[in-house]
């Protein structure tokens, strides 16, 4: 993505650390967006599902967050900021099955500790960076395949 | 296989969903965990599971499951349905236990979204 690009939509969507009741809005929100842009159906359900699983893992770690949404006509970009507990050991986290989920969390049926591998998987762009105490972010790319979009 | 037919097939009650019981499915996928059914569940298919909560209807919605099938008797929270009724998502509520579930639509033709993991 280049940076000077203007794009097509830009929008940042709170998120609130602990709330589960609404866990999952937002990542509905921002479904509905790229539904109306005229996406294709599978850049859409992958965009949402990583949007998901980053808004579930903010409700269920951080204090607050937020999820910003860049769609430009090659890419979009999801960028998941958060304040809050941090990730000690990124590489261990990364690792399918390893879980930390409280039971509240594990009720909502989460917390089988594939969350971030499958935001990886389902990203063609997969960054994450975090500082214990402070907290996390996460980038995602995932390419439109589309050049005619709907504004 | 229609959403009518399922209904009969597992003497199930559709909570939500009654205008869209034409809806044909060929593939389901069975869970509790999430995740497991954000990494490998296929859009158009449906979602087996004893979950209750709005979380099942957000996953559904996310990857645009055709139904939601809750088991054992499980009914929707209050907050599920509204959700569902919402976002249009149909959720078909049997007494038969998960694996009774799976076998009678198995029988019928239904088969998993995935054969086995890593085989997509
Ligand atoms: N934003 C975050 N802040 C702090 N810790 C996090 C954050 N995201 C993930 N983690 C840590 O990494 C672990 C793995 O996260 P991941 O999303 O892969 O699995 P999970 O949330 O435990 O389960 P699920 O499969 O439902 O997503 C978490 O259990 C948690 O310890
Ligand atoms: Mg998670």
């Amino acid at each position: 993505m280049r940076v000077d690009e203007k794009p097509i939509y830009e929008g940042t969507f709170t998120v609130t650390g602990g709330n589960f009741d609404n866990a999952g809005e937002v990542s509905s929100n921002i479904k509905s967006v790229l539904k109306r842009m005229g996406l294709s159906r599978d850049v859409v359900r992958k965009a949402s599902l990583v949007a998901y699983e980053s808004e579930i893992n903010i409700v269920s770690y951080a204090r607050k967050g937020m999820i910003r949404l860049r769609v430009v006509p090659e890419s979009i970009l999801i960028e998941a900021i958060d304040e809050g507990q941090g990730i000690a050991d990124i590489e261990l986290a990364m690792q399918p099955g390893y879980s930390t989920a409280t039971d509240k969390i594990r009720e909502m049926g989460f917390g089988a500790g594939m969350g971030l591998c499958n935001i990886k998987s389902f990203s063609d762009t997969f960054l994450i960076s975090s500082e214990v105490g402070k907290g996390t972010y996460l980038k995602m790319i995932i390419k439109t395949n589309n050049r005619s979009l709907n504004s | 296989m229609t959403l009518r037919e399922i209904k009969e097939l597992l003497d199930a009650e559709v909570l939500v969903g009654q205008n869209q019981l034409d809806k044909d499915v060929k593939s389901a996928f069975v869970a509790d965990l999430m995740s497991d059914v954000l990494a490998f569940a296929t859009s158009g298919s449906l979602l087996i599971t004893g979950l209750t909560n709005p979380q099942v209807v957000r996953t559904a919605d996310v990857l645009d499951i055709a139904a939601i099938i809750m088991g054992r008797g499980k009914k929707p929270s209050p907050e599920t349905f509204q959700l569902a009724e919402e976002l249009n998502i149909p959720i078909i509520a049997t007494k038969y236990i998960l694996f009774e579930i799976s076998g009678r639509l198995y029988s019928k033709g239904i088969r998993g979204c995935i054969e086995k993991v890593g085989s997509k």
